[in-house]
């Protein structure tokens, strides 16, 4: 247990949907509006929490344990992602195979809790949600392994506390491989384009989105701020790999770890912006990319 | 050493009290389920001795029959083996006492009893046994045990043709194992297992390919597999849970065996080990997305789970051959979990499946829905058999996982072989593990979740306590050993010894670098269920006071829905299997709706087996047209063969003497 990991851990389950706020922002300012306010997440999810619920007849427990399932989930898993170079909370040997897991179970029961409602659409998102993993997760998880040979480190604490800029000069390409695969895996994880539109209205045309649809009051609050806490996760994994800040000063760490993860929803918005959503059938073979990505950069360390 | 020959007795005993009894079915069951209940609990008890105290006992007597001795030999190993065989055919049996009672004075149940008793038995006898023949007559009474008990329901025609794959694929398997044992036999002229050892490269190399075909074939390696997805389906519940879950495993033990036989690993053999593994892994799971039968996929869950178990087995081969210590102890300590666990998961969900098939009267998952709500247990242990299956924390998969996942995580550190061989069981495991999530989704979300899709669905009636009992229990094992695994993995720790060159010392030092991990993933569990009960407080708090509404699934202004409009188990598939097609071959039977006014359309689908379609049929047929030439020798005329005997018999005599 990294006690000094537990400030800036804390602080994100405050920030993190200020992330969503930054993406929004973002697209707002290259489509020329004002766009929703900053903190319109925060807003959101207090809202929710003040509202009661409608649950289909059709459902069971199933139905009510998704959100839960993956909220606490997420909760965890922000734990065990390392905050800058101060490192995170859980951390051992392996601990990126309990973080993808984890995130396989929250899938699991949100998936399960779409086929609840008998409805064929969610089913359809439920469908494509577990379609798309079966190749984000090989990606994610050889991309972090690619990390382990290159640092000697098998814990996501000790694989980002030993990043440094120096590190950038000597295996440059393994790297930028490693990051443009978790980049692409963040994008595919959190139903951003060109996965999925979360501003979409079609339910045909849904993923992520589709499969929330029967989800009300604090059920949906539970899971918007879970997805707010997923961006966040996957962004700590890019934003620790772009700017490997390893400075002794913990403060200082912390404001170039919050700048990072700024540039990272920047970035996310960039590309929403800038880019039109592929066809459903070019998804996978996106994400066959960020696998070859990931196996390329662990083949350039074969010697 | 008494106990197993107690139990033996019980078993043999048992399986003759039952077979006497055929006019009284429920004195049969009550004597077979008591019986092989009191076996396996003695039996269990003497295993777990054996593992903690350490030490192997053995028992040895010469028999008259040539080459042969009445030799035992329980040592960690083996004990191992024992536990989850008893612990599934204890549970097996207390259900069975609840599925057999719709076959009540239909068809006879002392049989039914009495080859499940000789299964058991026979099995306990396969993993003990230390003489090539005396384990031979066991593997043989296994089979046959086992085809008896597949064939049960032989008034089906579909039922008796798995029979025969079944035979057939099984003693293809056993004509390996017999060249094997000669082989293996010939160096000191003695056929007992302590007389094996001492081979030259060459030889093992022969000697691991011969096990690896004679055992895999029983374990399910593909492409040996071919009669899984056919027997498994055909067999009663119980039985299959136990075929399925603990049967197969034998095959594993015979390849670990195998491994203390030859002593000094080669490197390709980890290497074949890891291949096969890949290769059955995620062929299988993908075969088993395609399947609409529940039996079936979950058959071909098997496959996949012996490919993980191979591919922890592999990295444990190359670690020790590499020497890399770490590498070898968490991949075998992996693949030893697995054997047990997936015994324990996939007994439950044969059990659970079986459970809802016998409630509904059909195999097909399309036709099923909404059962959670009428069979409330059932669904809820299916759910967690299917999470635990699918590797996900906090369930006993994760915990086997996690181990070969950290094994190759060791592994991508060290030298390019083991760098490559690690990678490729990362991205097996990880594609694997994806792929299993994928298809549980839907097998219990198009089982259990959303509106009834048939009649027979709505009627559908929870099981009785016989029935229930038994899988409530495996479903809290997997959540038993998922939360306290650092507890489960000590019982590894005695048999590594035995499949690795390392000491005790060093293999105590490895196995202690997991213990803080297994320690985090213990209390990330109990976190995780704080969080959850607080969540829950929240979520009942807010709607205390909000309210909650009842109200119909969103159906976009629909104002007529139908539960046949739901997303059945081939249209969330589809993508999968479309994007896989290369290897599925899937053939679709459309039938389009046409004209101004369409009157009936309709949509099918099936995934055969592509090994048995392209390899074995046509293999067959050649054989078969090659054999019809010689009909002309085979008439039927008894006469005629006493003729072909005495022939034989003087032309052997003339080459003696001459």
């Amino acid at each position: 247990m990294n006690n000094v990991a537990l400030i800036p851990a804390g602080t994100m389950f405050f920030l993190s949907p200020l992330l969503v706020g930054i993406i929004n922002k973002t697209k707002a300012f290259f489509a020329g509006r004002q766009g929703v306010p900053l903190l319109q997440a925060y807003y959101d999810i207090y809202k929710l929490l003040h509202k009661g619920a409608v649950y289909s007849r059709t459902t069971t427990w199933v139905f009510r344990a998704g959100p839960a399932v993956g909220l606490g989930v997420l909760f965890l898993a922000a734990l065990i992602v390392p905050c800058g170079s101060t490192g995170s909370v859980i951390s051992f040997p392996g601990d990126i195979i309990l973080l993808a897991y984890l995130l396989g179970l929250a899938r699991f029961f949100m998936a399960l809790a779409a086929l609840d409602t008998g409805s064929s659409f969610e089913g359809m998102g439920a469908s494509r949600e577990m379609h798309f993993s079966v190749l984000a997760e090989p990606a994610f998880i050889l991309g972090i392994a690619a990390l382990m040979r290159q640092t000697g480190e098998l814990s996501l604490g000790g694989i980002y506390g030993s990043l440094s800029p120096h590190l950038w000069l000597s295996a440059g390409p393994v790297l930028i491989f490693v990051c443009a695969a978790l980049m692409l895996v963040l994008l595919a994880e959190n139903c951003r384009v060109p996965v999925d539109d979360p501003n979409t209205h079609l339910e045909l045309t849904m993923i992520h989105e589709v499969m929330v649809l029967d989800h009300s009051g604090p059920d949906l609050a539970f899971i918007l701020y879970s997805q707010c806490l997923k961006l966040w996760v996957f962004g700590t994994l890019v934003a620790g790999l772009v700017v490997p800040a390893a400075s002794g000063n913990a403060v200082l760490c912390f404001c170039v770890f919050a700048g990072s993860m700024a540039m990272v929803s920047v970035i996310t918005g960039v590309v929403e912006s800038i880019m039109a959503r592929f066809r459903l059938i070019k998804i996978p073979l996106l994400l066959i990319g960020a696998l070859s990505l990931s196996i390329l950069a662990l083949l350039f360390q074969v010697r | 050493m008494t106990f197993l020959f107690i139990l033996l007795g019980i078993f043999f005993l048992t399986g003759l009290i039952c077979l006497l009894l055929d006019r009284a079915p429920k004195l049969a069951t009550l004597v077979g389920v008591s019986g092989i209940s009191a076996g396996s609990v003695i039996g269990l008890a003497g295993a777990f001795s054996v593992l903690i105290h350490g030490s192997p006992v053995s028992f040895k007597c010469p028999w008259p029959v040539p080459y042969m001795s009445l030799s035992f030999t329980v040592d960690a190993l083996s004990a191992f083996f024992l536990i989850p065989i008893f612990f599934l055919s204890l549970l097996s049996a207390v259900y069975g006492a609840g599925y057999v009672t719709s076959w009540y004075g239909k068809k006879p149940i002392g049989p039914l009893w009495c080859f499940f008793s000789f299964l058991v038995g026979s099995m306990a006898l396969v993993v003990t046994s230390s003489n090539a023949l005396l384990f031979l007559m066991a593997w043989e009474i296994m089979t046959l045990a086992s085809y008896f008990l597949v064939v049960y329901e032989d008034e089906k025609e579909h039922v008796r043709e798995a029979g025969i794959t079944y035979l057939i694929a099984t003693h293809i398997g056993t004509a390996f194992l017999l060249v094997f044992f000669i082989l293996l036999g010939t160096r000191k002229g003695s056929l007992d297992f302590d007389a094996f050892g001492g081979y030259g490269a060459g030889v093992s190399g022969i000697l691991f390919l011969l096990a690896l075909i004679g055992f895999g074939t029983k374990a399910g390696f593909i492409p040996f597999h071919v009669w899984l997805p056919e027997a498994h389906p055909a067999a009663p519940s119980h039985v299959s849970s136990l075929m399925s879950g603990v049967m197969i495993k034998t095959g594993i033990y015979g390849i670990a065996r195998t491994i203390v036989f030859l002593g000094a690993a080669q490197c390709w053999w980890g290497w074949a080990l890891i291949c096969i593994g890949f290769v059955s892994g995620v062929l299988g799971v993908l075969f088993a997305i395609a399947q609409h039968d529940i039996k079936r996929l979950l058959a071909y869950h098997s496959v996949e789970n012996i490919g993980i178990i191979a591919m922890g087995f592999g990295l444990g081969i190359l670690g020790v051959s590499y020497n890399a210590p770490l590498v070898a102890v968490l991949g075998f300590s992996g693949g030893l979990l697995h054997v047990l666990n997936h015994a324990i998961f996939k007994g439950l969900l044969f059990l659970s499946a079986g459970s809802v098939v016998k409630a509904m009267g059909t195999h097909d998952i399309e036709d099923m829905g909404g059962i959670l709500k009428k069979m409330p247990v059932t669904g809820a242990t299916f759910i967690t058999g299917a999470a635990a299956i699918s590797g996900l924390p906090p369930f006993n998969g994760f915990v086997s996982e996690f181990l070969i996942y950290c094994g190759a995580f060791y592994g991508i550190t060290q030298s390019p072989q083991i760098f490559v061989a690690s990678v490729s069981v990362i991205l097996g495991l990880a594609l694997i593990g994806g792929l299993a999530a994928a298809c549980f989704t839907k097998a219990s979300g198009i089982m259990f979740l959303g509106e009834p899709r048939t009649d027979k669905a709505a009627k559908a009636l929870e099981s009785g306590f016989f029935m229930k009992a038994p899988i409530i229990a495996l479903a809290l094992s997997c959540l038993a050993i998922g939360v306290l695994p650092f507890i489960v993995i000590r019982l590894c720790l005695p048999v590594l010894p035995c499949l690795s060159s390392f000491g005790t010392g060093l293999i105590t030092e490895c196995i202690g670098k997991v213990y803080g991990p297994l320690l985090y993933i213990a209390v990330t569990a109990a976190v995780f269920f704080a969080l959850l009960a607080a969540i829950s407080l929240v979520r009942r708090n807010v709607l205390s006071r909000q309210g909650i509404k009842d109200g119909v699934t969103w159906d976009c202004g629909y104002s007529r829905p139908d539960a046949r409009m739901q997303y059945t188990a081939s249209s969330f598939a589809g993508p999968l299997m479309k994007f896989f097609n290369f290897f599925l071959q899937t053939k679709r039977h459309v039938t389009e709706p046409e004209g101004i006014f369409p009157d009936r359309s309709a949509f099918h689908s099936e995934t055969p087996d592509i090994f048995l379609r392209c390899i074995y049929e046509p293999a067959y047929r050649l054989m078969s047209a090659g054999f019809s030439k010689l009909k002309w020798f085979q008439h039927g005329r008894l006469q005629a063969y006493i003729l072909y005997v005495v022939v034989t018999l003087l032309l052997l005599l003339i080459w003696k003497l001459g």
